[in-house]
């Protein structure tokens, strides 16, 4: 148990996606000025993430992997190769559910989002994440952690983000640094706050 | 007298004047020494006329009293040390003004005190003019006015400094400080961050072994003491008994070491109402109820039964909760919100202290943490009042 807790911890805070691997940064920028569609957004990575994570954990572990297949009597096949392509595939699943979901139940946060929430599909952050998955080869409970987690702590990271950028409205930015410039600059400073976390070993 | 050399060299100022790009320059000395002849020209409603100028000034002088108390406690350690090590005079260039002035005497408060001082006012000088020059540069390319806050980031940001810096490092920190914290934002009250603390954070990052570690803190070449948190994060005794961590005799940076010089100064800008009581009273919650839970919880890491009242006396904590997270522009602005902020900073302080290894002291790091979700505490807040205020109808 404490083994996950810890888990959870540093996929949000000590590795998070947006501000330490900087993942995901075209839709942490374009989304985040306003912090209701922020954490809108934030919420359908999160859902996202918590799925495709274990899911394609679950399609490395019985079917890609090297010798994966021998339940169905092919030992010696490696299919790793098409990883890449499976994960992708099964995003873009997800995400065209969770779209139909939202344009029936919630329209307000599908029209905010447009385009961007079909975006998510080739959302670095999320393919991240199932990348990471393979690489530090977590089991299937721990993958479930890590997918919650990392989707908590981008939702956190962009939350954030739209809180200062709201406040910076107010701001007299320098002419050729308004707009995405002066939002470069925020997320370099947010991202210094988050090198607190830098170092914890959970 | 100054008034008749000021309004003689008004012209000069003005527009189609030929220093009229310095105009910020002068308008700060004429205000910082004359009221202003325009006043509020309709009624208006202010019950008392605390205007910036004064509110940051307030500050700067609460400031000088962890100044004094603060040199003298480098100048006494300094003092201590050469005398161990039996050097007679202090190696560095300070030996040509120092020599004649003292004997590097630990006994005697008078040497303590100015060798002390000859560490700080060379920074605090150094500090000041590279980040006045950025923003005079700023002010008189963009035109708006120069602000009294910068005298309050630059005293502060001296403060946080271990007293055996180099004077072109602080140079650097105060410059990104200045520039990337608070100008690229347009100035005074448009920053999200504080901008001593940024410059700080900074150095921190940039130069971690002139910034952190045993050998800076005493300003002796070659003399190494660790602060007590230092000594903490690795399982040894802290070195000095509670009393004395209280009054200040440990390593650290200017302004962190003694606390009642602190709480001196933390009455002066309660008393005035400058600085927030609310969040003080947050960052004290959350560190001693954060503190507590950790004693709590059995653990081989030594840091994990550090009392709630050491983490008070110990490293920046106070000087942070009095000085820094009170800066009234990077911190929460609804009533509520301020007391969230205090207590968020104040358990990420304990939270960086006691769980990351990597980082012995967390206050700076937990201020500018609170200062990234002020903003997004204060939307919580206002969304609840107006929800409350709807139900109410």
């Amino acid at each position: 148990m404490e083994q996950y807790l810890g888990l959870f911890i540093r996929a949000v805070f000590v590795e998070n996606m947006a501000l330490t691997f900087f993942l995901g940064m075209c839709t942490f920028i374009a989304i985040s000025k306003k912090i209701s569609t922020a954490f809108g957004l934030g919420v359908a990575v999160v859902v996202v993430l918590a799925i495709t994570v274990p899911v394609n954990n679950l399609i490395y572990n019985y079917l890609l992997r090297e010798g994966a297949l021998a339940w169905a009597g092919y030992p010696d096949v490696d299919l790793s190769f098409v990883g890449l392509l499976s994960y992708i595939g099964v995003i873009a699943a997800m995400v065209q559910i969770l779209e139909m979901f939202l344009d029936r139940f919630v329209p307000v946060l599908y029209n905010a989002l447009g385009v961007f929430l079909p975006l998510i599909t080739v959302n670095c952050a999320i393919l991240g994440a199932s990348l990471f998955m393979v690489e530090r080869d977590y089991t299937f409970a721990e993958s479930m952690v890590f997918g919650l987690g990392a989707g908590v702590g981008w939702a956190l990271a962009i939350t954030a983000l739209a809180g200062v950028r709201e406040k910076l409205k107010y701001s007299d930015v320098p002419e050729g640094l308004r707009g995405l410039g002066i939002t470069f600059i925020s997320v370099g400073l947010i991202s210094l706050c988050f090198m607190s976390f830098g170092g914890i070993d959970i | 007298m100054l008034r008749r050399i000021l309004d003689r060299v008004a012209p000069h100022f003005e527009e189609e004047g030929r220093l009229s790009a310095l105009f910020p320059v002068y308008e700060a000395i004429d205000t910082a020494l004359f009221t202003p002849g325009h006043v509020t020209g309709g009624a208006s409603h202010v019950r008392d006329g605390l205007d910036l100028k004064r509110l940051m000034l307030t500050v700067w002088f609460a400031a000088w009293i962890p100044v004094f108390v603060g040199s003298y406690i480098v100048g006494f350690q300094a003092n201590e040390a050469m005398q161990v090590a039996g050097l007679a005079s202090t190696d560095n260039w300070r030996a040509i003004v120092l020599d004649a002035l003292i004997n590097y005497d630990h006994t005697s408060m008078w040497d303590n005190f100015l060798h002390g001082l000859a560490y700080f006012i060379p920074l605090y000088v150094v500090v000041f003019l590279v980040g006045i020059a950025f923003e005079v540069w700023f002010a008189s390319k963009r035109g708006h006015e120069i602000n009294e806050g910068f005298f309050v980031t630059s005293i502060l940001f001296t403060l946080t400094l271990p007293p055996g810096t180099p004077l072109w490092m602080a140079a650097v920190g105060i410059a990104f400080g200045v520039v990337i914290g608070k100008e690229v934002f347009g100035g005074v009250g448009k920053n999200f961050l504080n901008p001593a603390l940024t410059g700080r954070a900074f150095l921190y990052f940039a130069y971690p072994a002139q910034m952190s570690g045993d050998a800076v803190w005493v300003a002796v070449d070659g003399f190494t003491r660790a602060t007590p948190l230092g000594n903490a994060a690795i399982g040894e005794a802290y070195g000095i008994d509670f009393w004395q961590a209280f009054f200040g005799n440990m390593a650290g940076s200017f302004g962190e070491t003694s606390t009642p010089a602190i709480l001196v100064a933390a009455v002066i800008l309660l008393v005035t109402r400058v600085a927030s009581w609310r969040i003080m009273l947050g960052c004290v919650l959350g560190l001693v109820g954060a503190a507590w839970l950790f004693n709590m919880i059995p653990s081989s890491n030594p840091m994990f039964t550090m009392t709630p009242a050491w983490h008070l006396v110990l490293g920046g904590f106070a000087f942070g909760a009095v000085f820094m997270a009170t800066d009234p522009v990077s911190a929460a602005m609804t009533d509520t919100g301020r007391l969230v902020y205090g207590i968020l900073i104040g358990v990420m302080c304990v939270l960086i202290r006691v769980v990351n290894p990597a980082f012995p002291e967390g206050m700076m790091l937990a201020i500018l943490f609170g200062n990234l979700f002020a903003p997004l505490i204060d939307h919580f807040v206002t969304q609840s009042n107006i929800k409350r205020r709807i139900a109410r109808g």
